[in-house]
């Protein structure tokens, strides 16, 4: 079976939504937070009382232009509300308060790499947006949907992709690296399992090397990195199967069924909609002044392509390593808070992406939660690197540390644990290694050449010593002694 | 001047607002039935506020000029704890869990509140014949609609059912009525008073305004609602003058335009009458009257009806039964749920606006009829602003006719919509315009007259008004109910 990419081009474009970390709703006071009990975080304006009216949340803008900063965007001066009119439960107002012809953002791009491979994805633009509310489904009373308004006014902001995207390999990489880059900012948790970040992809394919585009389909809410891979593989396949066949791609919504692993016409939404926009007469057009923009541009901080370069460049990291490292911001601020104090970037980074991370993902926590403080990791590895103890012997003491936030230095005296590096005592355990009568076969293997006979003799030392002992220097002696 | 008279009485503690007040509610008792202006009375909050004002006099701490007057609200205003229906049937029992900032701000200035008053539903209408509730009728001849959409706030005030009331306007639903009821009756400059907890007809129009029996009493009232509320984006900051610093002045050497646009065939000829013979008016207190032109009057009314559909379609969207108002509980689906409650909640005018709303503005039609629509608004805006820079007011008829029987319009919107030919352009411009009555019909209904200011010239307004009121007598006539 030849691969889909043969014959045919994918065209992908993604629609990313994504909850703004603001403490407050976007038109009005309301907490932003939509995990309290149903319909709790609500007023008369969110739940579209007669006579209500939307006011602007300015946090929720200077989010936005954050965003659009940090994905290369053009800020436009001045950007319109419009009404986005349709029926349904979950809108209070019978319609969404969004942005349309005038958008916060117009332009930008994200660099990133799939297979090694540099690419450049364009957006369109950002806007800015409220979220609606929630509604549940009683499967014991199908007749039944209860409506949860907390979530109703959100902020959101809606970033539009060029169709740019050509695989579902990198449909998942941009994905990723918009979610890190807001994640980075501040201004969203990128949490997709709770729908702070939500997906939607617009898939049309074409045989290769036509230019007109394909009737295009979009697959709605694939929330997960895996899942979008798998949506827009089985998408794209199922159109060329369409196309192949003689028949017609429909333009219409789908829906990704990640138990069956397909998508499936949503019949309910059936053509597009007449959404009739016009801009909000509640609402003043949004002025963003050049000068709010350098104030906003201020707080935008160094990002994780550009942490990683630096990475690289300063503490000599490898390149792989310095990507992983700079993933999450915090992991990142915690390695630069101890290599600040302990200067041993390529040991300390090396037991991040390895201890750390292990340990962090076996308990559950996230690296703010810790009690072990950049400053003690740095001095653990301190340790290390001045041999007064062994790596194993740290990773031995590691977790505790970690459960009870005490200093490396304090634990390994306490259990001293200390590395025996002088050679007399070295010298005086080999002698007594030696001096048993059960050793003498392997003593006599080793000066008949059999050379790994010194990795058990090591290992002797090791055991006798409770792990204590240097290994390198066990070496160096143990080959001495031996001849 | 109501307010101020009763105002001093009370001073005087000639009379207490509680004896005002249960004045008032018998006179509503006894009349209200023929005219059905009220459509809620609040007896018992109107008594514990009117009780709460007299003990603040007696111990000093009276709050204002409104503290313990009796007025109404038109049933627009949201009220937190009353009922509150537009005069539609899709929010018959609806309480709102709010109040609205204007029904806030007189509370806090002291007034009492007699009930909420009688309107066409959802403020669409020229006769309050479109209630859902009953029309209302005008006092001056009870066979005789009150103009509308402020129907019943017009006819309370020259019934003197209440010291004054509060309307809104979006075409002319405050100074039509005035018109029609023998009042006074103010538009002020969009932005001017909060929109907040006005139930929202047409977003970019609707304003709210005071009505009562003279310009004196309309500029206590401005006092206590306009300046700038945090709740409202499109309220303006602007500092708010003491209104009643206007009263009293002379207006020597105010420049008045007569625009000839608005003396048109098909207006009464007792009318153009009445309304010139105020121009000489004000000729002898010496201000000079000349013609203006406001070449693009005639797209007023065309302008109006795709804007003003437009916004409603939307601002209506949120009756569907859903968290609140009527709901059609024997629906099956949702969409039937939707279709069944808001046919039996809406009247026939209402639906009618919200098809042509939705219709200019959707896929197709948009850049045809609202867009263009707009764009004439502006053109209508700056005929204004040319006009101002020649003289300091506009006189006009307020209306083509005096009042009309009930059922003589209603089955033909657009000979309806023709009651608000002068008063439309002034809310599609944002500008100020009150209404004052000059004059009498061969059958004894009121004639009035439109002044209109530049943007936030309100005071301006008022000393016009005022003045002419000094000289006239026209405002202090009263219906024999």
């Amino acid at each position: 079976m030849s691969a889909w990419n043969e014959k045919y081009e994918a065209v992908i474009g993604l629609e990313i939504h994504a909850q703004l970390l603001t403490r407050s709703k976007l038109f009005c006071r309301c907490p932003a937070d939509f995990h309290s009990e149903p319909n709790t975080n609500i007023c008369p304006v969110c739940t579209g009382q007669p006579g209500a009216l939307p006011v602007l949340n300015r946090r929720a803008v200077e989010m936005a232009v954050k965003a659009g900063l940090a994905l290369h965007c053009d800020i436009q001066e001045r950007s319109v509300f419009a009404r986005k009119n349709y029926f349904y439960p979950d809108l209070p107002k019978g319609y969404q308060i969004s942005q349309y012809e005038l958008p916060l953002c117009l332009g930008g791009f994200v660099d990133m790499a799939v297979d090694g491979k540099k690419q450049r994805i364009t957006l369109q633009r950002i806007h800015m947006e409220e979220d609606a509310g929630k509604l549940l489904h009683d499967a014991r009373h199908p007749k039944v949907s209860h409506v949860d308004l907390n979530r109703c006014s959100v902020p959101l902001i809606e970033i539009v992709s060029g169709p740019d995207i050509r695989t579902p390999q990198e449909a998942a990489e941009y994905y990723r690296t918009i979610r890190n880059t807001l994640v980075y900012l501040g201004v969203c948790d990128g949490n997709m399992q709770e729908g702070s970040l939500r997906c939607d992809a617009n898939i049309s394919v074409r045989p290769c090397g036509q230019k007109e585009f394909g009737t295009r389909a979009e697959v709605k809410n694939v929330n997960s990195f895996k899942y979008i891979e798998s949506a827009v593989l089985y998408e794209i396949k199922r159109q060329i199967g369409i196309v192949e066949s003689g028949g017609k791609v429909l333009q219409e919504t789908r829906l990704w069924n990640s138990e069956k692993c397909e998508t499936r016409s949503m019949r309910s939404k059936e053509e597009a909609h007449d959404y009739r926009y016009f801009p909000d007469p509640d609402l003043l057009p949004l002025v963003v002044d050049k000068k709010w923009i350098e104030e906003i541009k201020k707080t935008v901080p160094e990002l994780g392509p550009q942490k990683a370069r630096r990475f690289v460049a300063d503490f000599g990291l490898t390149e792989y390593n310095a990507a992983v490292l700079t993933a999450e911001k915090p992991i990142a601020d915690y390695f630069e808070a101890a290599v600040q104090i302990h200067n041993h970037p390529v040991r300390l980074s090396n037991w991040i992406l390895s201890e750390l991370m292990r340990e962090l993902k076996d308990r559950g926590l996230d690296v703010t939660e810790i009690k072990t403080t950049p400053k003690q990791l740095g001095s653990l590895i301190d340790l290390i690197e001045k041999g007064t103890i062994s790596g194993k012997i740290a990773k031995e003491i590691f977790p505790e540390m970690l459960n009870t936030g005490t200093e490396p230095a304090d634990l390994v005296k306490e259990k001293g644990l200390q590395q025996v590096s002088d050679t007399e005592t070295i010298e005086k355990c080999i002698e007594e290694i030696f001096a048993n009568p059960e050793e003498k076969d392997n003593i006599a293997k080793w000066r008949a050449g059999k050379t790994n006979v010194l990795g058990y003799f090591v290992g002797q030392v090791m055991k006798a010593t409770r792990g204590k002992a240097n290994p390198e220097k066990v070496n160096e002696i143990l080959r001495k002694k031996l001849g | 001047m109501r307010i101020r008279d009763l105002q001093e009485k009370l001073e005087k503690k000639k009379i207490s607002s509680t004896e005002a007040t249960q004045n008032y509610l018998k006179r509503i008792a006894a009349f209200n039935p023929k005219l059905n202006c009220f459509l809620t009375v609040c007896e018992n909050e109107a008594l514990a506020a009117a009780k709460a004002s007299d003990e603040r006099r007696a111990a000093g701490r009276t709050i204002g000029p409104l503290d313990g007057i009796p007025i109404g609200l038109k049933d627009i205003f949201v009220t937190e704890g009353i009922r509150t229906t537009c005069a539609s049937k899709i929010l018959e029992n609806y309480i709102p869990p709010y109040d609205g900032t204007t029904s806030k701000r007189l509370k806090e200035a002291g007034a009492v509140m007699l009930g909420k008053l009688n309107m066409d539903e959802f403020a669409m209408g020229s006769s309050n014949e479109h209630s859902a509730f009953g029309p209302a009728a005008n006092p001056w001849n009870t066979a005789m609609i009150p103009g509308g959409s402020s129907g019943g706030s017009a006819a309370a005030v020259a019934a003197d059912l209440c010291a004054a009331s509060f309307g809104t306007d979006t075409g002319g639903s405050i100074r039509q009525p005035a018109a029609f009821c023998g009042i006074t009756g103010m538009k002020p400059t969009y932005g001017r008073v909060t929109r907040y907890g006005i139930i929202a007809f047409a977003s970019s129009l609707d304003q709210a305004g005071p009505m009562g029996n003279s310009a004196a009493d309309v500029a206590v009232l401005l006092n206590a609602t306009c300046g700038f509320d945090e709740n409202d984006s499109t309220s303006l900051k602007e500092p708010v003058p003491d209104f009643t610093q206007s009263l009293g002045k002379d207006i020597q050497g105010m420049k008045i335009g007569i625009p000839a646009e608005y003396f048109i065939d098909g207006i009464d000829p007792e009318i153009e009458t009445a309304v010139r013979e105020a121009a000489k008016v004000y000729e002898k207190m010496g201000a000079t009257v000349r013609e203006i032109r406001l070449p693009h009057t005639e797209y007023a009314v065309p302008t109006y009806y795709i804007i003003a559909p437009a916004e409603c379609s939307a601002n209506l969207a949120r009756y569907d039964g859903v968290r609140f108002g009527l709901r059609d509980k024997k629906a099956e689906s949702l969409m039937e749920m939707y279709t069944a409650s808001r046919t039996q909640g809406f009247g026939p005018e209402v639906t009618l606006r919200i098809v042509l709303g939705t219709y200019v503005l959707s896929s197709g039609y948009y850049d045809a009829y609202y867009l263009k629509a707009q764009k004439v608004r502006t053109l209508i805006k700056n005929d204004f602003v040319e006009a101002f820079r020649k003289v300091d007011a506009i006189l006009t008829p307020t209306t083509p006719t005096t009042a009309f029987k009930r059922g003589e319009k209603i089955d033909d919107p657009l000979k309806m919509y023709l009651n608000d030919i002068f008063t439309i352009p002034v809310n599609l411009a944002g500008l100020p315009g009150i209404s004052l009555p000059c004059g009498f019909s061969g059958n004894g209904l009121p004639i009035g007259m439109q002044l209109i200011a530049p943007p936030l010239q309100e005071a301006r307004l008022i000393q016009l008004g005022d003045a002419y009121q000094r000289e006239t007598g026209w405002h202090l006539r009263s219906p024999v109910l």
